[in-house]
């Protein structure tokens, strides 16, 4: 049983990122997006967080959201995936639920 | 019915994720017309309201980060923006937009609106306000 799981929350802002990736079992799926995006930029207080959760994790982030806020893609951590509305399709999908982290 | 007051307008959340950001920026915009000491105060999620580059096509809502460098027009030229959010963010003042206004009082010299400053000196700058408007 695969999840993916789906985050729309600021980390700086709530909770919803940290209690997420400390549910989702190794091999699962995070996707960022709306202002969840902003979990994957690098060098931040919570960047440490997501670097260590991506281990065992695939993290991918909602590419015109990124662009909406000014986010390059050069300023995320490294190992975080770019997908677009239609990987957004694919990756729900592939997955047998999809979990939003509200 | 000259007296001046000092308004802070508070913004601590990130844009197009909530109106609140949007919101703020009107209403700054409305306030501008009464001639009162304007300041805006970015901290917290704040601070992403002013980073440059943003483009929303892909999302298919209006951007409104050009707005802010209107605000030097309306004579509200003080900026404030907490450093520690910004570090916390993984963000530097390289990664705003850059926003200016004409002094009048300088001989109309460009200069900026944004002025950086610590978390100590945000809570100095709250307690010298009449009114203080989050968002």
């Amino acid at each position: 049983m695969s999840i993916l799981h789906i985050v729309n929350k600021s980390p700086f802002e709530r909770n919803s990122l940290a209690s997420c990736l400390g549910h989702a079992l190794d091999g699962s799926s995070v996707l960022l997006f709306e202002d969840g995006v902003y979990g994957a930029i690098k060098g931040t207080s919570f960047s440490d967080t997501l670097g260590a959760a991506m281990a065992s994790r695939s993290v991918y982030v909602l590419g015109p959201d990124l662009a909406a806020r000014g986010i390059d893609e050069s300023k995320l951590v490294d190992g975080v995936k770019v997908v677009d509305y239609a990987g957004f399709v694919d990756l729900s999908a592939e997955s047998d639920k999809v979990q939003s982290w509200l | 019915m000259s007296e001046t007051k000092k308004f802070l307008y508070l913004n601590r959340k990130a844009p197009y994720g909530t109106i609140y950001a949007l919101e703020s920026l009107e209403v700054v915009l409305i306030g501008a017309a009464f001639e009162q000491d304007v300041s805006l105060a970015f901290v917290d999620d704040g601070v992403f309201q002013l980073t440059k580059g943003q483009n929303t096509k892909g999302i298919g809502m209006k951007d409104f980060s050009p707005t802010y460098r209107a605000l030097g027009d309306y004579d509200v030229n003080k900026l404030y923006v907490e450093k520690e959010s910004l570090e916390e963010r993984g963000l530097s003042l390289d990664d705003l937009m850059p926003l200016t206004y004409e002094d009048e009082d300088d001989d109309y010299a460009e200069k900026d609106s944004i002025r950086v400053v610590s978390r100590a000196e945000m809570a100095q700058i709250m307690d010298e306000q009449d009114v203080i408007l989050s968002f």
